[in-house]
């Protein structure tokens, strides 16, 4: 049961945390279209940090 | 050329992989009824999830026949090395059956192939789980992922062979090396050097192209029908890490340790745990994660698009045979598209981050 | 109802089986761990040896060439460039020395005429001062010779003057000098 509920709490925080990422990378592609390629990367270089983050804690906390 | 080739390849496969119906046919399901309960699709799901030892494509239900073909297991036994084909388990795997092969008496129970004591004629468990009266054995079988694995490198080495023969009629490849060449460059002109650096990034182009393909094309092996979850499973994404692990702390420069081991420009107090914090980040928690997203990713992944697949069947009670197909059929779909996407991303952030930590590790800081 | 029946099944450890970490262990298989890692060394070195060597090397090739053909095509257009340059400079050049040639023989031209003219016009003032001269000295000659015969017909005359009228001594007195005053022609 209270594995269930950290599993929710870690899927929060991961979400909170993506949702930010994208849309910071949002706005500063709308600021500097010619930047896209590389704001991307940047992006998803630190989505795939946050995952294996949140994946860690999901697979260390049940 | 390479495409009719490779054409040509997939179609010898399929027709291998059927005409072996007849050698697999006729063993009886010992379980033998349909799948149709949450639970057994849960069961079914995770029994997906997990290694096999033959490579099962379907059972007929009404005549109880099982359309695979099974594959040689070769097992580390207190009696030394065994090999036999895992035909000789009949589909069971649940320690029912139990082979004898000079003097050792091994049985099969969810992938696990355990070696009986003296004595014994089943394996017993105790309240933990463990076994009382057998050992697990050391397991260096063609397991189905192994075979997915011998599967993508063949691909791969066929694929880029050609391509790489291609450049000696001239200097533009042809056929489906079209299609390879401008994902190598990709790999090498946007993964490796901005990463690693223009100076050295020829040195690693050959364990990250290799594990950036190795990986895509397994995972996408995952995609289709013949039910592969070599990704998904966390001894390969182990040691895929270590891999890594290993290239970028052998290649470390002066500089890398300096920096890890001794801080500078930090208090001389704070020195020592910065270094315990740095050594265990580069050495466990980098190599974790990496492990860890993919090994998740491709596990959820599979679960996600079974289940909705399963989905058919759950609730065929409240929709009704067309609506709960259609509905399944739509959401899996969906899913699936995604899928296709994740298993290329996947590929990607793996050799990404790779890159990322061996840039770290080589890169030379300027000396103020 | 729903609840209850997912709080059961998670009492059975039938939900929280899929993930946990000792799932994960027990999952761990050190066989198919060694398998993947003599398989992927293997695959590692032969796709580096038959496959990622040879491709980044022509690619490397390829780039290279594309780079030294831009260069190239740089390099002629900059000569074109020059060659035109020459090209242009040479017809200017040309076209001055034509400019000169012809302005050389307009020159020539004009002073050939000029002294033709002149020498013309001297030929012609020498001519009309020999004339001239000529005209004098016949002139010069003509007097004399008309002197002379004046002065022979005078002698006629005042012989014949002095036969006929000799002994009038006043009328020849007169009569010479009138016949002198007449004849005073110079």
């Amino acid at each position: 049961m209270y594995n269930l509920i950290g599993a929710g709490l870690i899927v929060i925080g991961g979400g909170i945390g993506l949702g930010q990422i994208g849309g910071k990378a949002m706005e500063g592609i709308a600021r500097q279209p010619e930047a896209a390629g590389k704001i991307q990367t940047a992006m998803i270089i630190i989505g795939a940090l946050l995952e294996g983050l949140a994946f860690g804690a999901l697979i260390l906390g049940k | 050329m390479v495409a009719k080739k490779s054409i040509k390849f997939i179609k010898f496969l399929v027709l291998f992989l059927v005409s072996f119906n007849g050698f697999a046919g006729g063993d009886k399901n010992p379980q033998g009824n349909t799948i149709d309960t949450p639970d057994e699709i849960r069961e079914y799901i995770s029994h997906h999830l997990k290694d096999s030892h033959d490579f099962h494509f379907f059972t007929d239900n009404a005549s109880g026949t099982h359309y695979s073909f099974p594959l040689p297991v070769i097992v580390w036994t207190s009696e030394g090395l065994k090999t036999f084909m895992s035909s000789a388990f009949h589909h069971d795997d649940a320690g029912h059956v139990v082979v004898e092969k000079g003097g050792v008496k091994l049985t099969k129970i969810h992938s696990k192939i355990y070696e009986l004591e003296s004595g014994a004629s089943s394996v017993s468990f105790d309240e933990d789980h463990h076994a009382t009266n057998a050992h697990k054995v050391l397991d260096f079988s063609i397991t189905k992922s192994v075979f997915g694995m011998l599967l993508a490198g063949l691909l791969m080495f066929l694929g880029f062979v050609a391509l790489a023969k291609s450049y000696k009629k001239g200097p533009i490849p042809t056929g489906f090396g079209r299609v390879l060449e401008p994902l190598v460059i990709y790999v090498r002109d946007d993964i490796a050097r901005p990463n690693i650096g223009d100076k050295k990034y020829r040195k690693f182009m050959g364990f990250l192209l290799t594990v950036f393909f190795f990986i895509w094309i397994l995972n996408l092996l995952g995609l289709t029908p013949l039910g592969f979850n070599v990704t998904g499973q966390i001894a390969v994404t182990v040691c895929l890490a270590i891999f890594t692990a290993i290239i970028y702390l052998f290649s470390a420069s002066k500089d890398f340790w300096a920096h890890t081991l001794w801080m500078p420009g930090v208090p001389v107090i704070l020195r020592p745990i910065l270094a315990v914090i740095e050594l265990v980040g580069f050495v466990l928690i980098k190599p974790f994660s990496l492990l860890v997203r993919l090994f998740a990713n491709m596990t959820a992944g599979h679960f996600v698009v079974m289940s909705l697949i399963a989905l058919m069947i759950t609730l065929k009670k409240d929709f009704g045979p067309i609506g709960s197909t259609g509905m399944s059929l739509v959401l899996a779909l969906f899913i699936s598209v995604i899928e296709i996407l994740v298993a290329f991303l996947q590929a990607f952030i793996f050799t990404m981050l790779s890159s990322l930590f061996i840039g770290m590790a080589v890169e030379e800081h300027d000396h103020h | 109802m729903v609840a209850e029946a997912v709080l059961k099944k998670i009492k059975q450890k039938k939900l929280s089986n899929l993930y946990s970490m000792e799932t994960l262990l027990n999952d761990f298989s050190v066989g198919l761990f060694v398998m993947q890692a003599v398989i992927l060394l293997i695959i590692i070195l032969l796709m580096r040896k038959f496959a990622w060597k040879p491709i980044l090397n022509a690619l490397d090739e390829r780039e290279g060439g594309i780079a030294n053909a831009l260069k190239s095509a740089e390099n002629a257009k900059l000569e074109m460039q020059n060659l035109q340059a020459d090209n242009q400079r040479l017809l200017k050049e040309a076209r001055a020395e034509r400019e000169e040639m012809l302005k050389e023989a307009r020159d020539m031209k004009n002073k050939i005429i000029e002294d033709a003219k002149t020498e013309a016009s001297d030929t012609a003032n020498k001519l009309v001062a020999q004339a001239q001269a000529s005209i004098e000295s016949e002139k010069k000659a003509a007097i004399a010779d008309l002197k002379s015969q004046v002065a022979n017909l005078s002698l006629e005359i005042a012989e014949k003057v002095v036969r006929t009228e000799l002994s009038n001594k006043d009328k020849q007195l007169q009569l010479v000098e009138t016949m002198l005053g007449e004849k005073s022609l110079n």
